[in-house]
Parts: structure tokens; sequence; C-alpha cells
């Protein structure tokens, strides 16, 4: 008996060769970022002898090791309290407090080449300013009859570092900071203003709620933007601040750990705390992009 | 209800201060190298130096295979995404986040631990270790610069490109009968000059003063150089600071002035 | 004295308060912007009054005085026999509705209706049982967990009425409150800010520039041009008798004549050789010339016995649905003829010979200035 049912055939699945487009790029970001992490990944598994082990993790917590990721991490988190407080502060000033759009216009272009103003040619500016014969210090000296390095200042220090760094955290926030507020409604404000608030009742309840996540989420971000950096620290204090990155710098020019594998190690741990920062800052971030619509 | 804050003056006033100071600082500080007088001296010898030129030469040619690579890499993957793969976005876009999460030091760490050895494939040598050769040991520079800058090239074509509407501009200009050459050519590339003039300008910025992978792969660039003068000289290195920082600002400026209008925002480049 | 009432109110961008509008000249080469001339109204207690008008014409500026976002120049506000003028905006007990809603994003649709009362101290069970009324009151009571971003714009809008009303406020102001939602959410949502409004009494001001909307809900329409105001009535009365040009053109479609007038006692006008009666005898001289004002709906198609009748030749016809748009050529003019939809009519034709006939008392006479 012949069925005489419609035969069904299912569509065929289109394959799609388009994702093919992307392979020069594909290609190009793994041998140059995801094969080298990889392959650091790995080499932190092994020790001296090449045999598995998991022992280049324990050793991070050794006292060398951990004062190296204490000191950046306390680094870090000091630029990045007062790069964002006082980044804060001067958006604010820039955007919300009624200077002429000129001082604004002219402060955020200079943030934005202030911001790539790192590594060398930053640091032997605050040698020039702050260094033993620079032209700050022989001004107290000379002037005020104060010579700074007697009392305790040193520019080759966690202290002068911190300064040094501030000068490209407070741009950073200052350049985030200022689109954010820019997108404040002003009817927010005028809203509140109708329904009985006071200034202060204003940004308590609505305008730092609002800016919270970005505020939170930039000074993340210069969390971040600290611990990784390498060329200023070197250039300005030579290596005698052990940040990790120094370390890191350290052992590749030498065995000085006596074990690559905990090298490989410490720059894993590097990656992992800059992988934490980063994810924290994109989610801080998503969720402002929902309010600031 | 626009009255200027006195706080406002204050914070600007003092923001301004902190910021002109190092510079003013070290610019006064270069003119003091003939005892007693301001004088240029600093700036000629640090212009004098045979070194300084072929330094800084070598770092603005790795700064141009920089940049040309990485438009030859990135415009095509940005509009490729926006047109036809756009699912493939979030993958893109966690790329160009990774050399946050990778920095420069960790980067050329990695770098040469893999290509110190022979390139295999299986059993067979494709070719020889990348660092044992100075072209080798360039491409090397070459890319990781291109890693360093793709953030802020992939942000800025991304914006640019966006801005363009670029799919309706395609499907536009495919049903006046252009080929994909012509379009990407005539149509695409004309109006992301602004975008693409950023992110040369950025990856300029970022690639002529770089110490970390210039130094770590042995390379004769501009940031080693300086780093190495300001271990034996005293006013060359503010001098060229100075410079350094004018440079920079011209970059900027030129950025600024392009992007202004077209929706361009400051762009960032961070620490390093 | 109305229980709103703005008295002489002058505003003018960039000079010191208190500059009598004569001397606002210029200030520092730059001419002084006078957003707000001369502006007189009593409203009364319940009322909802509209301010219509274009862009630009000092509506906004007006209802921001009110709310006391902008200081008036001269003039004083007086809200319930008190004078208002010189308080700040966190203390008039106005509640306003802003254009693009102005829900604080970072709170849930209670916590944004509730805030007034939370700035101002009130107890928790108060605030409590007052958001839950008012979300009854626009018909969202279960939407209390929600965040702006969830709503629609004709439900964002819908809180942001709430929460203006949540003060209890003497007076309520609506920044052209619909102008960014779609036609057919603006249709229902004006009926539910009326009805709301009504249901409550309170003493309202409207501003919209969308005239459909300013007649359909309320009591009186103030039509505002370039900062003064032309006219001030009940809607059936600004349509009909348009007291300026201004008003005329601005509220609905408008026929505009040019004509002579052959004999004021008569009322007889004549108009591209033809001759038609208005319905009242003119204020005007003979042989002066005056704008005869005729409304689209109110003009039949064909001649109709013993009613003025005007020839032209028929030069677009326009199907819109409910009404047949019918543009006629008279002389100079081109007429529009609004006409009820029939099943039974045939439309006209492009290039016939039609007549216009129009009763007396359609014609609305002005001076032409």
């Amino acid at each position: 008996m012949a069925s005489t049912a419609l035969t069904f055939r299912p569509p065929r699945r289109q394959i799609s060769w388009a994702w093919l487009g992307l392979l020069p790029f594909l290609v190009f970001a793994f041998a140059f970022l995801i094969a080298p992490a990889f392959s650091l990944l790995l080499g932190a598994f092994r020790d001296n002898q090449g045999a598995v082990t998991a022992k280049n993790f324990v050793d991070l917590t050794g006292p060398f090791i951990r004062n190296a990721y204490w000191l950046s991490i306390r680094i870090s988190a000091v630029t990045a309290l007062m790069g964002g407080v006082f980044g804060f502060l001067l958006a604010y000033a820039l955007v919300l407090s009624g200077v002429p759009v000129w001082v604004r216009t002219g402060l955020v272009t200079f943030c934005g080449v202030a911001s790539n103003f790192a590594g060398v040619p930053l640091a032997f500016a605050f040698v020039a300013i702050l260094g033993r014969t620079g032209v700050v210090t022989q001004f107290f000296h000379h002037s005020l009859q104060f010579q700074i390095y007697q009392h305790g200042f040193n520019l080759y220090s966690f202290a002068g570092l911190s300064v040094t760094y501030l000068y490209f955290q407070l741009p950073l926030m200052v350049l985030i900071m200022a689109p954010a507020l820019d997108g404040m409604k002003r009817e927010w404000r005028e809203a509140s203003e109708n329904l009985g608030a006071s200034s202060l009742q204003y940004w308590q309840h609505v305008g730092l709620p609002i800016l919270l996540p970005t505020i939170l989420g930039t000074m993340i971000l210069l969390f971040g933007n600290a611990f990784g950096a390498y060329a200023t620290a070197y250039a300005l204090t030579g290596g005698s601040l052990p940040l990790v990155t120094i370390q890191i710098g350290a052992q590749m020019r030498g065995d000085v750990l006596h074990n690559p594998g905990l090298g490989y190690a410490m720059a894993l741990g590097m990656v992992v705390i800059m992988a934490v920062s980063i994810g924290l800052y994109t989610r801080l971030q998503r969720l402002s992009e929902r309010w600031l619509r | 209800m626009r009255r200027t804050n006195v706080w406002g003056w204050v914070w600007v006033l003092l923001g301004t201060a902190y910021f002109l100071m190092p510079l003013l600082g070290a610019f006064q500080f270069s003119l003091e190298m003939r005892r007693g007088v301001l004088s240029l001296l600093a700036y000629q010898r640090a212009f004098a130096d045979p070194e300084f030129w072929s330094t800084f030469l070598f770092s603005n040619q790795m700064a141009v295979l920089t940049i040309v690579v990485s438009l030859a890499l990135i415009v095509p993957t940005a509009f490729w995404v926006h047109l036809r793969v756009p699912q493939w976005r979030p993958v893109v876009e966690f790329i160009t986040l990774m050399p946050f999460v990778i920095p420069a030091i960790i980067l050329v760490f990695g770098m040469i631990k893999l290509y110190k050895s022979p390139i295999m494939i299986g059993g067979l040598t494709l070719m020889g270790p990348p660092t044992n050769s100075v072209i080798g040991t360039n491409a090397l520079l070459v890319a990781g610069y291109v890693i360093l800058a793709m953030p802020y090239m992939y942000r800025a074509v991304d914006a640019g490109l966006r801005a363009i509407d670029v799919r309706t501009l395609t499907e536009a200009a495919q049903s006046l009968g252009a080929g994909w050459f012509t379009i990407i050519v005539q149509v695409i590339l004309p109006n992301l000059r602004a975008a693409l003039l950023s992110g040369a300008l950025l990856t300029f910025a970022i690639v002529v003063g770089e110490l970390t992978l210039a130094s770590f792969l042995d390379r004769p660039a501009f940031g080693p150089y300086l780093w190495l003068l300001g271990q034996h000289r005293a006013y060359e290195p503010a001098a060229l600071s100075i410079i350094s920082f004018a440079l920079t600002w011209v970059a900027m400026g030129i950025i600024y002035f392009v992007s202004r209008g077209r929706g361009g925002q400051g762009q960032v480049a961070g620490a390093h | 004295m109305g229980f709103l009432d703005l008295v002489q109110i002058h505003k003018t961008f960039g000079v010191r308060p208190g500059t009598m509008p004569a001397e606002a000249t210029s200030v520092r080469g730059i001419p002084a912007t006078a957003a707000v001339v001369d502006f007189n109204l009593e409203v009364q207690r319940g009322e909802l009054v509209s301010f219509l008008g274009p862009s630009g014409c000092g509506k906004t500026t007006t209802l921001r005085m009110i709310a006391g976002l902008e200081q008036p120049t001269t003039g004083t506000i007086r809200i319930a026999g008190n004078d208002v003028s010189r308080k700040p905006a966190n203390q008039r007990n106005v509640g306003m509705v802003f254009q693009a809603y102005a829900l604080f994003p970072n709170m849930t649709v209670a916590s944004n209706v509730g805030f007034g009362m939370r700035v101002t101290h009130k107890p928790k069970e108060q605030i409590a049982s007052r958001v839950t009324e008012m979300l009854a009151l626009i018909r969202m009571p279960d939407f209390g967990d929600r965040y702006p971003y969830q709503l629609s714009g004709g439900q964002q809008q819908r809180v942001a009425l709430a929460r203006a009303l949540a003060i209890q406020p003497q007076v309520l102001l609506l920044d052209e409150p619909l102008s960014a939602l779609d036609a057919k959410i603006r249709v229902e949502l004006r009926g539910e800010i009326r009805r709301i409004q009504q249901q409550l009494g309170i003493t309202t001001v409207y501003v919209t520039h969308d005239q459909e909307e300013a007649l359909s809900i309320s009591d009186r329409v103030v039509v505002m041009n370039a900062g003064r105001i032309e006219q001030i009535g009940a809607p059936f009365e600004i349509y009909n008798f348009p007291q300026t040009i201004f008003v005329a053109g601005f509220v609905g479609t408008l026929n505009q004549l040019r004509c002579t007038v052959e004999d004021p006692a008569a009322a007889r006008l004549s108009f591209d050789g033809q001759v038609f009666r208005a319905g009242n005898p003119l204020a005007a001289a003979q042989g002066a010339s005056v704008l005869a004002m005729l409304r689209p709906e109110e003009l039949r198609f064909g001649a109709v016995e013993g009613e003025n009748q005007l020839n032209g030749v028929v030069e677009r016809v326009t199907f819109l649905g409910a009404i047949v748009r019918i543009q006629i050529r008279l002389g100079q003019s081109l007429v529009t003829l609004d006409a009820l939809n029939e099943r039974r009519l045939t439309l006209p034709k492009v290039g016939e010979q039609q007549t216009v006939s129009f009763p007396p008392h359609a014609v609305w006479v002005l001076q032409a200035s």
C-alpha cells in the first residue's frame, strides 16, 4: 500500500561560514595574547625539574612574595582612593558647579593628555620637581629653609610613587566621571526639589546612589590601573620598591627567585587580581548604564 | 538655576595648580642646565645625541607598523561584527578587554617564555625561535603593541561604526550595485576618518614612549633610551619629558578637534 | 482673586531680578531675551487651565516660575492668598510632572511615589497607606516593586503623576507630560489625567503645544505667543471666537479670506469678485480690508439654499477616514472644506467646478492689521 502521506523533510541546517571573517583577529589574539598567558599558566604548574606541581602557588604565600603583593595592593588602593575622591570632586566642579564651558573643555582635554602621560617621561618630570635637586625641593630649601629630604620625604619611596601615580589616576577619574555627571538629568534635581527635598537630601537619596556604581567601578578600574603599572615605578624607583610588577621584571632579567615557576605563579596571581578588578568594574558599569540611560 | 559655586572654582584652581606644577617645574628644571642662567642647553644636548635620533626613529617606525597592522586587523573585524556576525560581539569585546587583565609586563613575560622556543606543530619545526632574530623580535614587539593598543583601537572604530549606522549604509550601497571592496573603501572608511585618526594617534602615544616591552625584548627603542639617559644625566631627561608631553598634547589635541561634533569622547590609555 | 494668581509676571533672561521690563534692553551687548511679558492670570480652585502655544512662547517658563524653578524678573505669584514669589522651590507644595518623567532610577515605583513624604519625615504608616492610595488612583496597584527601567513610557508618566500627587500639593503642574508618548497612549492618558484631576478637585496648570490636548481636557485655555497671552477662554470660545489672528490660526485649521467691506451695516463682504454676508454688522469702514475666517467643518459642499455661496475649482481631495478634506481654489486662496464621511458620497474630482456654501454666522471677521 503506497503511502500518500506528504513526506516531510526537515530543513537542512544552514552552516554559516560567516565567522571565518573573524579568523585573522582570532588567530592574532590567540598567538599573541591567549597563548602567552596560557604559557604562563602552564609554567606556573611546573617546578625546577619540569614536573607538574602546585607548590608554586603555595609558595606565593611566603613572606617575600606576600609583601610584594601587599605593597602593590596598598599603593593601588591608596592612589585609587585619592584619585577617586579628588577626581570626583574636580569632575563635579567642572560639570555641575557652573564654571564656564571653556574651563571644563580645557581641563577635560588636559586630563585626556595627562592620563596618557605615564611611564618614563612622567617619572622624570617628577624627579625634576621633587627629586633631591628638584625645583620644588630647592624652593622649600632656599625660600622656606625647609629641607624636605631631611624631614623624611623621599620621592623614591611609597609616598613619592603614590604622588606620581596620582598624576594619571586623577585624570582618569575625571575623564570617566565627567560624562557620568553630565548624564545626571536636571529633572531629577528639579523633581526632588519640587517634592520638598533639600540639596543634601537630593544627594543622599538620589544623586549619590545613582552615581555610586560609576564611582566605585571607576575606583576599582583605577586600582587595576595602578596594580599593573611597571614603567613608571621602574623609572622612578629603579626596583627599590618591591612591587609585584618590579619583582616579575627582576625575575625576567635573571633568576632571582631561583624558581621560574614561582615567577609564573606570581604573574598568574596578578592576572587573577586584575581579572577580578575588571570584572567588578564591568558589572558596576552595566548597572550604572541601566540607570543613566 | 546656574549660580556659580565658589567651591567649584576652588577645586578647579586646585586641580589646575596640581596639573601644571610638575610640568612647569620640569620645564624650569630643564632650563637650568647652564649654571646660573636659563638656557636651552639641555634641549640642545638632548637633540645632539645621535642615540636620541636613532631610537626615536626606531620607535616611530614601530609605531607606524603597529598602526598599519592594527588598522588592517581591527577595522575589517569590527566591520564584520557589526554587519554579519553580531552574535560574536561579546566574544570580540571580551578579547579586547583582555589586555587590561594582562598588562604589558605580564604580556612580555608570556611572550618571551613562549617564543624563546622554536615554533613547532606536531614534530615539525615551522621556524626557529622568534626571539633569536632581529626581525622576529621586532615582529613580537609590533604584535605586543598591537595587543596593547587593541582596546582603544577597537573601541574607537566600533564607536565610529555605530555612529554611522554601518548596516543601513552598506545595504544602501549594495542596492545601488556596489561590491564589498567599493563599500569599504568608498563608503565606510571615509566616514571613519575621525575614529581611525583617534585610534592611530592614541597608538602612537602608547608606542613611542613605551618602556616595558621594548626593554625586555631588548630593542633599541626610545623608551629604554630615555630610561638609560635618566640614569646618567639630570637635565636632558627633564627636557625630553617636556618634549614628550608636548607631543602627547599635540596628538590628543588633534584627536579632540577631529572627533568634535562626531560624538567623539576622549580616549584614555591609562598607566603603563 | 483666584486660588492661583499670577500678577504682572515678566521674565527676561540675562538681567538682574527686579529690572523693570522697559529697562531690560541688552546685557553686555547681548540682547536680553524677554521670555514672558505681562502675564496675568487668576486660576480658580479646582480648575484645569492649559497654557497652549508654539515652542518658545514662554509657557514652560511661566510654569517653572509657578514651581519656583525659575524666578520672575518682576511680578507676584500667589497661592491660596499667600505670596510665594520668593519661596524656594522645595517649600511651595506644588506638584510637578515633567516631560521626561524624571523618575528616580535607583528607586522602586513605591519609593518614588513616597519620596516627597520621606524627605519631609512623615510617619512610615502614613507613607505606606498614601502610596497604596496613589497607586490605586493611577490604576497600577501591583507595580510598587518595579523599577522605572522596567516600565513603559506611559506607565512611567502615571507613576510621575502619582508621585506629584502624593504630597497633596495645592497646585498640580504638568509640563508637556504626554509629548514623549505614542499617539494612542497620549489620548488614553490625557483622559486619565483629567479624570484624576476632577476626582481630586486639584487646581491644575497644564502646558502643551498640542491643541487637541488642550481643548479636550481644559476648563480654560491660555493661548500664548512670543511671551504674551493672546487669549484666555473656554475651549469652545477659543476655537469659535478667536480674538486675534494668531489664536485663530494656531487652534485648528482655518480658512482666511482677505475681503473688502462692501456694506458694514449689512455685513456684506466681497472677495474675488464674489459677495457674501457675515452674521453681524461689521465694525470696519466701507472699503476697508478685513480677514474673514471660516472653519473647514462649517463649510458645505455644493450649493445650499439660503446660505452664502462661493464658486471655485476643486484642487485636491483627501480621504482621511472619518473626514473628507476637499481643497477648493477660490481666486488666490485655497480653501479647505471638511465634510463628514458618508457611505453614499461620491468624491468630487479634481478640476471640477464646485460651490462652497456656508451660513452667515460661520464668518468670523478680524481687522486685517
